[in-house]
């Protein structure tokens, strides 16, 4: 059985429908891309696949690979009060806590790992600097640190590039591309159609009533991308 | 010197200030660790409706001379009313303060009701202020069993409790539930609260949850440093409350209250001066 599979799946909140009807299936080991123009309900679908939302009509079933204590999700906002006392470090290793019971301390297997992600996203200059008086960039490499530190199964990004510089975007991607390869399965949404076609496996292409899903190779010659990707263009003109 | 020396001495002597200061010191400590996620939380005010809450519960408890177990009886209480405050304050279809607001002068205004009506020899000022130096036995032993149990749950829980603090959508993502450990700290709070009463009154007491952690976050820039030094804040203020207040004759829990306020002024201070430099 595939690790998540959505049927007939409708979210809304008060105001209306956002999604209705959606099918699609993410498979252990798929790299799966989210685009849709913005309001399209990219991130309300990340939500209620963590089950952050209720799901107004259908279903998501999971399979038995998918587990709690192997998600890490990064949110599009992560609203921190102005003073909030909490240094980098602090806040990166919170993403080792689902896979701990009581936790007073962290093993020094987990500080190395916390380490090596560190590096490996530039935050280790400043990890033991206040949060609060990090950059709006710095502190996305914070949370993206935090949410590797979190994913061993199973990795949702909503919008990861956002604020983060060219030199930092490739270095993501490159990342999380590695750890796709050893068999992370990644949920991404983005706007960057440029690299959502480079690295994805799959593509979700929310738009109201026809939304598409399908290996990248079926997306090249579908109808409402095309559109999609016309529409970006038009003013250029 | 060696006169003041002698007297401190003497002072430490007696079994019920030593009783005082154990009880204290361990509802001190326990109060200063919650603090820092309520204020974070922007809970405070449900500190001090609990305490309101706490008063109504020992006032009728009292007048219907269930005295000796009056805490027993108030615990149950303002436990449940902390679920009821924590949902209402969630809950943001709801003014969450104002809520708050009626359910604590609505208990405090049927305590002093019950209070009045059943008889002249209920001290109010003792709920009001409360005692350190008069608490019984039983309620000291009560007391340290409870704080240090609230104590051992918050280091056993802390970096939980401190990922649903910073940001609860990430935490529920993983399995950390924001629904679990609010829940625990309200009722951890509600705990500190009742035992609080005894020692600070139902007017103080909030002071003693909220007071250090404010002070120490002035100039604390990790959780953990928050925590910790707020802790020890919180236990100075106390000692220094309790030998001020016995060797100057002021009441024990103003004066504690008084020093956490003097504190948090200096911590302000300091923190602006760093600041200019
Ligand atoms: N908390 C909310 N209450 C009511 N409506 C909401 C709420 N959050 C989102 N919506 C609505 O749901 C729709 C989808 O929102 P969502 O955030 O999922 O869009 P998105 O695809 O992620 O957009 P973006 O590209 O801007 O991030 C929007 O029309 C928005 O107005
Ligand atoms: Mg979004």
């Amino acid at each position: 059985m595939a690790l998540i599979t959505c049927e007939a799946l409708s979210l809304g909140y008060e105001g209306g429908t956002v999604v209705s009807d959606l099918s699609f299936t993410v498979e252990k080991g798929d790299y799966l891309c989210i685009i849709g123009e913005n309001g399209s309900g990219k991130s309300t679908l990340i939500r209620a696949l963590l089950g952050l939302k209720e799901v107004s009509r259908g279903k998501i079933r999971y399979g038995d690979g998918f587990s709690r204590q192997g998600i890490g999700y990064l949110p599009q906002q992560t609203l921190v009060q102005r003073d909030f006392p909490a240094t980098v470090t602090e806040i990166v290793c919170t993403g080792f806590l689902n896979r701990k019971r009581f936790s007073f301390f962290y093993s020094e297997k987990e500080k190395k790992e916390a380490a090596d992600i560190m590096d490996k996203l530039s935050v280790s200059s400043y990890k033991e600097k206040s949060y609060k008086a990090l950059s709006g960039g710095q502190q996305q490499r914070v949370l993206l640190a935090r949410a590797l530190c979190a994913a061993k199964d199973l990795l949702l990004l909503d919008e990861p590039t956002v604020g983060l510089d060219p030199l930092m975007s490739a270095t993501l991607y490159r990342v999380i591309q590695q750890l796709n390869r050893e068999g992370l399965t990644i949920i991404m949404v983005t706007h960057d159609m440029e690299a959502a076609l480079r690295y994805a496996s799959h593509i979700l292409h929310l738009h109201k009533d026809t939304s598409f899903f399908g290996t990248k190779e079926e997306y090249d010659h579908c109808q409402v991308c095309a559109q999609f990707l016309d529409e970006g263009e038009t003013p250029h003109d | 010197m060696t006169d003041f020396l002698s007297a401190l001495a003497s002072f430490f002597s007696y079994p019920f200030v030593q009783k005082a200061l154990l009880v204290g010191s361990l509802i001190s400590l326990s109060a200063a660790l919650l603090g820092t996620t309520l204020v974070l939380k922007r809970y405070s005010m449900i500190g001090d409706g609990l305490s309101h809450v706490g008063f109504g519960a020992l006032a009728i408890a009292t007048s219907f001379h269930i005295a000796d177990v009056a805490v027993g009886f108030a615990l149950p209480v303002v436990v449940i009313a902390a679920f009821f405050l924590l949902r209402l304050s969630e809950n943001s279809k709801i003014h969450g303060d104002a809520a708050i607001a009626l359910i604590s002068t609505t208990s405090l205004a049927i305590g002093y009701m019950v209070m009045h009506k059943n008889g002249t020899n209920v001290d109010v000022g003792n709920y009001m202020f409360g005692n350190v130096f008069t608490i019984t036995d039983s309620d000291a032993v009560f007391s340290v069993v409870l704080a240090i149990a609230v104590m051992l749950l918050f280091l056993l829980f802390y970096h939980k409790i401190f990922s649903v603090t910073f940001d609860e959508s990430f935490s529920k993502a993983i399995g950390v539930s924001p629904a679990l450990y609010n829940g625990m700290i309200a009722v951890l709070t509600a705990v500190v609260v009742v035992l609080g009463m005894r020692m600070m009154g139902t007017l103080l007491i909030s002071a003693l949850i909220i007071f250090p952690s404010l002070t120490s976050m002035r100039f604390c820039k990790s959780f953990f440093s928050v925590v910790t030094v707020s802790a020890g804040i919180s236990l100075l203020a106390f000692l220094l409350g309790i030998l001020l207040a016995h060797f100057l004759d002021f009441p024990a829990g103003s004066t504690i209250v008084v020093i956490n306020a003097l504190f948090y002024l200096a911590g302000m201070i300091f923190s602006k001066i760093r600041s200019r430099l």
